[in-house]
């Protein structure tokens, strides 16, 4: 008789505690804790560390460990606690793993991330939870525009920034009738909104839009029919190994040299060595170049290299400037972040001085950058000028 | 469109058109002969295309990669279904499809492992590079040439393979009738072996010649399964033939798709597939 009521408790008992231990780590039990100013700030990384981004996610995290370290290490005089999840670029686990760092990590503040579909499932844990979130790379436009949130901070571009730089110089040029070509997906369409609207407004004409599935990289059949349009230029957006194959591809087809090419920066982002000669002449725009030629990037670069072994890249820019944007951040609050309105407004206001040149705030938290104008030149991308001075995303619908 | 221009897609959708009929030929066959509906074929694909990576870099030569490739293929062919498939023939086709479906995560978890999450490319090698001039300011890559060549041959092959030699007479025969071909002293066992081997190779050739000019990626056997199936739903399942005029009208609607209507070309493909299932639901050409 007696055995079946101790199993009977023991499992009452343990279904109970469970249920304890469900309730504390959800924070149902426990006062809220107040994170008095002395204990550690707690950061979160979600970014990509397997899979094709693999290499961005760990550029952004070297650049934002940096220009921490480069302030002593602290972030308004607290000590730091670093919390890392991998998002492996996969959306339908956005919410999942973003919910890791701020329900079961409780971090003050998320890092994150590459891609544009994981930042959706950010997007809505930061709306939901509140928690200061920066955005080192994904330029979903709908993050700083219908979106928009207080807490949400964007570091590195919208899909349309850009883009948006690349009208002018090729109407400059007397370059009139563009054919458009991409991925059909959100940042190519994003991409594809910046080019459509700089070009006709400096009056050019879009002769046709191409695109094919992403990530597929079969451009015969769409080259074929450039080469047949002949039209003025060709404008782009592809990045990583893929825009290699594209410009490779371009070449095979006879176009280069023929019909100028011209694309969002990260057409040459990373890629110019498996690109080869086929890259030689491509012009793109983008709000950082490894050329750039001013003594913050230099050092920016000197220090990078000598630290990691490695060539930083835009990715790790993007990275160093979150990091500085949280160091300027927590100082102008000495690290409260309970006071948010005043630790909102720092971020807003605060300028930062980046390899990239200086840059602020949008009111819908997204850069206001110098774009610059870059064409391959013996394998290296030559900078020919600024082609968008102090350029900002619309924001359209962003009510800040 | 101009009669230069619908030339070169012309070509353009011949050649992927034969692409897609390489790999819907082993699909259709290895369904038609043993029934056994193998969802893992895209993944034959996928492990030509890596071969074809690194073969190539490391013999050295783009000819030496495929002709070691094609044979690590057939012998990989022969383990699979002497360890798997051969207790699969009699199965339920969920069952089929269940292991087949495990499958691919295997092997996307296999190559993984050996070869990385890495885009990579495959050069073309120097002798089939370039291209031929065709009208002033069109060409076409004599690499592309050089794809159709390949998928014509094998498909010859496979004709008379299939309808002239007495292996192929074997092979029909225990599609026909597996009891009777039995009964005539005829080892069905080892000719479903080597129809599996053949299907399997022609998926992993395809992946090696198709490697210089799609990429090597992950997760590339996936896309090219679905237009796989498409092609054999489309020809009528079990049909080579059938498979030959699917891959082929494929082709077609696909690349003048993208060039004319760039809009939905994505699914001009499906509606041509829902279109053909609407008139016969068994597809044109039923076995």
């Amino acid at each position: 008789m007696n055995a079946p009521t101790r199993s009977f408790s023991r499992r009452l008992l343990l279904s109970r505690s469970a249920a304890v231990a469900g309730a504390s780590s959800a924070g149902l039990l426990l006062p809220q804790i107040v994170r008095a100013q002395g204990s550690k700030v707690r950061v979160g990384f979600m970014l990509p560390y397997t899979g094709t981004y693999a290499q961005l996610g760990v550029a952004i995290e070297n650049g934002v460990r940096m220009a921490i370290a480069e302030k002593g290490g602290k972030l308004g005089g607290r000590e730091i606690e670093w919390f890392k999840v991998d998002d492996e670029s996969e959306p339908s686990k956005g919410v999942e793993n973003a919910n890791k760092l701020v329900q079961r990590d409780k971090v003050d503040i998320l890092i994150g991330t590459v891609h544009s579909g994981v930042q959706m499932g950010i997007q809505k844990v930061a709306r939901d939870s509140g928690v200061l979130s920066i955005i080192p790379n994904a330029g979903v436009l709908a993050a700083t525009r219908a979106l928009c949130a207080p807490n949400v901070f964007r570091t590195s571009f919208s899909n349309s920034q850009p883009t948006m730089a690349l009208g002018k110089p090729m109407m400059d040029k007397g370059l009139k009738k563009a054919v458009w070509i991409t991925w059909k997906y959100a940042a190519g369409d994003e991409a594809f909104e910046g080019f459509k609207d700089s070009y006709t407004k400096a009056g050019g004409t879009i002769v046709k839009e191409l695109g094919l599935p992403f990530p597929n990289v079969e451009f015969q059949a769409l080259l074929t029919e450039i080469a047949s349009l002949k039209p003025d230029a060709v404008a782009c957006f592809f990045a990583g190994a893929a825009a290699a194959k594209f410009m490779k591809d371009y070449a095979a087809a006879g176009l280069q040299g023929k019909i100028p090419l011209y694309g969002s920066g990260f057409l040459t982002e990373g890629v110019l060595q498996a690109a080869g000669p086929a890259a030689e002449g491509v012009y793109s725009t983008l709000h950082y170049a490894d050329s750039l030629d001013t003594p913050r990037n230099k050092q920016f670069r000197t220090a990078y290299a000598g630290q990691f072994k490695l060539q930083p890249d835009v990715y790790a820019v993007q990275g160093y400037d979150s990091g500085q944007l949280l160091v300027q951040g927590l100082a102008a609050v000495k690290g409260d972040m309970s006071n948010k309105a005043a630790l909102y407004k720092a971020l807003e206001t605060t300028v930062i001085d980046s390899p990239r040149g200086k840059w602020s705030m949008s009111k819908a938290h997204n850069p206001v950058q110098d774009i610059y104008l870059r064409v391959v030149e013996k394998g290296d991308n030559k900078v020919l000028g600024v082609a968008a001075k102090a350029l900002a995303d619309s924001g359209t619908g962003c009510k800040l | 469109m101009d009669f230069a221009n619908f030339l070169i897609q012309t070509l353009n959708s011949v050649q992927y058109g034969l692409l897609l009929f390489m790999l819907a030929a082993g699909l259709t066959l290895i369904f038609g002969i043993m029934g056994v509906v193998n969802l893992a074929h895209g993944s034959f694909y996928m492990l030509g295309a890596y071969l074809a990576f690194s073969l190539s870099s490391r013999l050295g030569s783009f000819t030496a990669a495929i002709l070691v490739g094609t044979l690590l293929s057939v012998i990989f062919g022969l383990v699979l279904e002497r360890l798997l498939f051969r207790h699969f023939y009699h199965r339920d086709h969920l069952d089929q499809v269940l292991l087949t479906f495990g499958l691919i995560y295997i092997f996307e978890e296999a190559r993984s492992l050996l070869w990385g999450d890495d885009v990579h490319g495959v050069a073309i090698p120097p002798l089939l590079s370039g291209s031929i001039t065709l009208t002033e300011n069109q060409s076409y890559p004599v690499y592309r040439l050089f794809m159709m060549g390949v998928c014509v041959l094998l498909a010859v092959g496979l004709y008379l393979l299939i309808n002239k030699t007495r292996l192929g007479m074997k092979i029909r025969a225990g599609a026909f009738n597996r009891e009777m071909t039995e009964s005539l002293g005829i080892n069905i066992k080892l000719i479903h072996a080597v129809v599996f081997a053949i299907g399997v190779a022609l998926a992993s050739v395809a992946g090696m010649i198709a490697a210089p000019v799609s990429s090597v990626y992950p997760g590339m056997g996936s896309s090219v399964l679905i237009m796989c199936f498409v092609v054999v739903v489309i020809g009528g399942i079990g049909s080579v033939r059938g498979a030959l005029i699917a891959a082929l009208l494929v082709g077609f609607v696909d690349t003048f798709g993208k060039v004319l209507l760039p809009q939905v070309a994505g699914m001009l493909v499906y509606m041509l597939m829902a279109a053909v299932l609407l008139f016969k639901p068994e597809g044109l050409f039923k076995q």
